[in-house]
């Protein structure tokens, strides 16, 4: 029993990602190429919610402003594409440290709290940089920043062309699969192991002798950092950042897609991107107001499949995660 | 320990000492004026009814809250003001009246993350901890001497109760601590259950000096070699478990309704 | 910077603070008593605006308006609370916050599709619409006077009913103990619910206040929302008091900071360098001011006892 329903889940997860490995070959031949961005973006944002479920679904950190990495990212590569500086090799590290260090000072203040307090404030942080974005006239304030080159990454005559959109398509896999497997390893070493105690039981943590503080904050520059990943695919394959990118509706959308594919699971963050992104763009198709549909369906998912589709994929036992 | 000619009377500096300890919720006074020690190797008892204030005291001694005034050395330092954690790398446990473990842990994860917690080397990311014969081995011994060896695979939140009681016990014991402080360990176990926990407990006596609240009178007189009463927050009575079975105040105060019951 | 214009945006300050506190209010309230985090308490001063619009336009009479309106805006968060939000109350925070999350998006779409996707707006009584002299040269505008004047009574009302009255005696019991109103024997179902509209009622109030100044617009409540969750977190979640005070605070920070910081940053940068600057620091300083106090008292200015 217990193996069938593992390989029952077993069995769809490595249909998904069979699927996703193929859309670039499956999308035009089935006459639908679209599904080639389509499936871009259910990556990256697969990434961001990989990202997430590390101090979400392990460390038990209901952050509310993760989508500000996306932006911070987003607009580092911007500006420095702006400013002519269109070298990968300088743009990726430069984005992927500004979100480390935001993470830093945002998680050093807001690790300080519990419960409700920690999810507003993190939740009014997300907005400050959203507003900062909002603020920033030489960087287009509201209309956003449009990126007129992709990240360039050129070593000796070789050269990676992320123009290239079959090339940017894999590229972008890769990282998916690496950040599934990073937190594979992170949640199963010891560094892990606190993580996911203090979640369990923070007053038992500290009992047996672990000040929590200095690994929930690791842990929430980590995740701040991969996000940081999905901001600098976002605004390559975009070629624009805009505010919006990190206005407090994209962080609890990510919020959702965690908690839709299932909270704590390895893989769950990856399905709930993808049945996300693909109801919305299938409501979006048949009705001009999909939000009617979507907000109750949100509600229903919170009140009846908490497990989300993992945990739909589970046992009977499992369901109410 | 270099006493010659005292024999076994010897007068050992206390391993834990609390002076003057006092702790206010807004009007009620929970902690009013503590005095007390513990001996190494000693199992000194706390009894006192519902509400008296042990708890508190245990959680005033463990630094899940702060005194108001009065000092608790331990091992030497005064320790009132260090956090939970810090104490806990001092040699102090506790074990929790409503049980506390992680209970969406396995029973053998349980127990390898407190060993984890003072191996130190919290900041490893990348190697599996669950392969770490340094961490599993120690556990697993652990889970043998309290008789939980063959649950270690099972979810800890689905052990029977008793059984949970036994491995809150276990997590303490992994730290390798000096002093337990344990909180009603036998709360909510039935007779056979507790008659066990007795026995183990005094299996560990000499081992681990040992601070023992608890509710069930057979365990206090089986197992202790001294008694204080908390009544209100105060210690009204101190001494071997004759004195305080003779003493005609703690009999009013609480043993009379005890055994009425 | 004129003494007129300190005066001046002073008042608007103490202005937005009065709206903020309207938010605040029923968001600590049901923070405090419920430990329930409702994202869609914005929602309700969108609802609130757009029934006061119409309404307005129906009676032809913006204060016949408003009075139609809290008793729809009441209702409708008296029918959220019994359809969604009471089976919500045993679950966890991260439950609350995506399913208010889903009824916010719900709102959203539902006054797209009742009003269209315009805003409206709402003329103001002649009485209403215009300035008054005050001492000292300096002139205000009527409206915002009333504002501040309908949200000060709203205040003392809050006061009197918490602190005065049978009802604000549970409501004080339940934000430090529970379970206690529960062994009292009342029916905290009852409770709950009353508190969750009134709540509701005092943001659409909010929502309708602002309308003849800006207009009813679909999502105008999510920006303010998160702006009230600054104020309560600063003020200590469940303390109507700290939920006043700092209220007042961040509505004059935030407009003092948007008048006059690229002034005061003039002084010591060069003007190209305020420019830049000034817009950016002054939309971030509430989110400064709740770190900086967040970092010295993490529960707030005034944390409610018990918790
Ligand atoms: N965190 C707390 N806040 C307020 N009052 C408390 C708190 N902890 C304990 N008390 C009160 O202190 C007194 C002693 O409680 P406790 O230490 O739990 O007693 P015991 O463990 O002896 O039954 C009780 O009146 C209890 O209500
Ligand atoms: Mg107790």
């Amino acid at each position: 029993m217990r193996n069938a329903i593992t390989s029952r889940r077993g069995i769809v997860t490595l249909a998904v990602f069979a699927v996703i490995a193929s859309m670039p070959v499956l999308g035009p031949a089935l006459g639908q190429p679209f599904y080639v961005d389509v499936f871009t973006r259910v990556m990256i944002w697969g990434i961001a919610a990989v990202s997430l479920n590390l101090i979400l679904g392990y460390g038990g950190m209901i952050s509310f402003g993760h989508a500000a990495y996306l932006g911070l990212a987003g607009y580092t590569i911007g500006i420095m594409s702006d400013a002519g500086i269109d070298n990968g090799f300088l743009q990726w590290p430069v984005a992927l440290a500004v979100c480390g260090l935001a993470a830093l000072v945002i998680g050093a203040i807001c690790l300080r709290t519990r419960g409700l307090y920690f999810i507003m404030i993190t939740l009014a942080f997300g907005q400050m940089i959203f507003f900062l974005g909002v603020s920033s006239d030489r960087y287009g304030s509201n209309d956003g920043l449009p990126i007129y080159s992709r990240s360039e990454f050129k070593l000796g005559g070789a050269e990676l062309d992320l123009g290239n959109g079959t090339l940017f398509y894999y590229v972008t896999f890769v990282l998916l699969l690496a950040s599934i497997y990073a937190v594979y390893r992170i949640v199963n070493s010891r560094f892990g192991m606190v993580i996911r105690g203090s979640k369990s039981n923070e007053a038992r943590m500290n009992a047996i002798g672990v000040s929590t503080y200095r690994y929930k904050l690791t842990a929430f520059v980590i995740a701040g950092v991969m996000c940081g990943v999905a901001g600098v695919l976002m605004a390559n394959f975009e070629r624009f950042v805009s505010p919006d990118t990190m206005d407090w509706p994209q962080s609890g959308e990510m919020i959702f897609m965690v908690v839709l594919g299932g909270i704590g699971s390895l893989f769950g963050p990856v399905l709930g991107a993808a049945v996300f992104l693909l109801l919305s763009e299938f409501l979006s198709n048949i009705m001009e107001s999909k939000n009617i549909i979507f907000g109750p369906f949100l509600i229903l998912v919170v009140l009846f499949a908490r497990g989300g589709v993992n945990g739909l994929l589970g046992s009977r036992a499992e369901r109410r995660g | 320990m270099a006493c010659w000619g005292h024999g076994r009377n010897v007068v050992a500096e206390p391993l834990l000492s609390v002076k003057g300890l006092s702790k206010q919720f807004g009007g009620v006074v929970a902690a009013d004026d503590l005095n007390l020690d513990v001996l190494p190797g000693e199992i000194h008892a706390v009894i006192g009814p519902n509400g008296a204030g042990k708890t508190t005291m245990l959680n005033l001694l463990s630094g899940q809250l702060k005194p108001d005034r009065g000092t608790i050395r331990f091992a030497g330092g005064d320790i009132a003001r260090l956090s939970p954690a810090g104490r806990s790398h001092l040699g102090l446990a506790r074990s929790f009246q409503i049980t506390s473990i992680f209970r969406d842990f396995s029973v053998l994860d349980n127990v390898a993350l407190a060993i984890q917690a003072h191996d130190g080397h919290g900041f490893r990311f990348w190697r599996p901890a669950r392969g770490e014969e340094r961490l599993r081995g120690p556990a697993a011994r652990v889970l043998e001497q309290v008789g939980l060896g063959a649950r270690s695979d099972m979810l800890a939140g689905n052990l029977a109760h008793g059984e949970q009681r036994q491995l809150e016990i276990a997590v303490a014991l992994a730290t390798r601590p000096r002093l337990l402080l344990l909180d009603e360990p036998m709360a909510g176990m039935g007779r056979d259950a507790s008659d066990r926990m007795i026995e183990f407990l005094r299996s560990l006596k000499g081992e681990y000096a040992m601070l023992l609240v608890e509710h069930d009178m057979d365990a206090v007189f089986a197992l202790a070699d001294r008694i204080t009463v908390l009544v209100y927050g105060r210690a009204i009575a101190s001494g071997t478990p004759e004195e305080i079975r003779a003493d005609r105040d703690v009999r009013d105060a609480y043993l009379g309704d005890d055994e009425a019951a | 910077m004129t003494f007129a214009l300190v005066v001046e945006q002073t008042l608007n300050g103490v202005q937005l603070g009065i709206l903020l506190f309207l938010l605040a209010a029923g968001l600590t309230l049901v923070f405090g008593i419920m430990d329930f985090v409702n994202l869609a308490h914005g929602s309700f001063y969108m609802v609130g605006a757009f029934f006061a619009a119409t309404f307005a336009q129906w009676t032809g009479n913006f204060v016949a308006g408003v009075a139609l309106a809290l008793p729809a805006t009441l209702a409708v968060g008296i029918v959220v609370e019994l359809v969604a939000v009471r089976t919500l109350y045993a679950r966890d925070h991260l439950d609350h916050v995506l399913a208010t999350f889903g009824l916010v998006l719900f709102f959203n779409e539902l006054v797209r599709l009742v009003w269209g996707p315009e805003g409206r707006s709402i003329r103001l009584p002649v009485v209403l619409d215009g300035s008054v002299d005050l001492p000292l040269g300096i002139t205000y505008s009527i409206y915002r006077l009333v504002i501040i004047g309908a949200g000060l009574m709203v205040a003392l009302g809050l006061y009197i009913l918490v602190n005065r009255t049978r009802i604000g005696m549970l409501i004080r019991a339940g934000a430090s103990n529970r379970t206690m109103v529960g062994a009292l024997g009342i029916n905290i179902k009852f409770l709950f619910t009353i508190i969750f509209g009134l709540g509701a009622a005092l943001a659409g109030f909010a929502g309708m206040l602002v309308t003849p100044v800006t207009q009813a617009e679909i999502g105008m409540g999510e920006q303010i929302l998160i702006v009230a969750l600054v104020v309560i977190v600063i003020g200590g979640i469940g303390s109507i008091r700290g939920a006043f005070i700092a209220a007042i605070i961040t509505g004059l920070i935030d407009t003092m900071g948007r008048s006059f910081l690229d002034v005061l940053l003039l002084t010591v940068m060069s003007s190209n360098a305020a420019e830049a600057a000034g817009p950016a620091l002054s939309s971030m300083m509430i989110y400064i001011l709740m770190a900086a106090v967040l970092f010295f008292r993490p529960q707030g200015l005034f944390p409610p006892r018990g918790v």
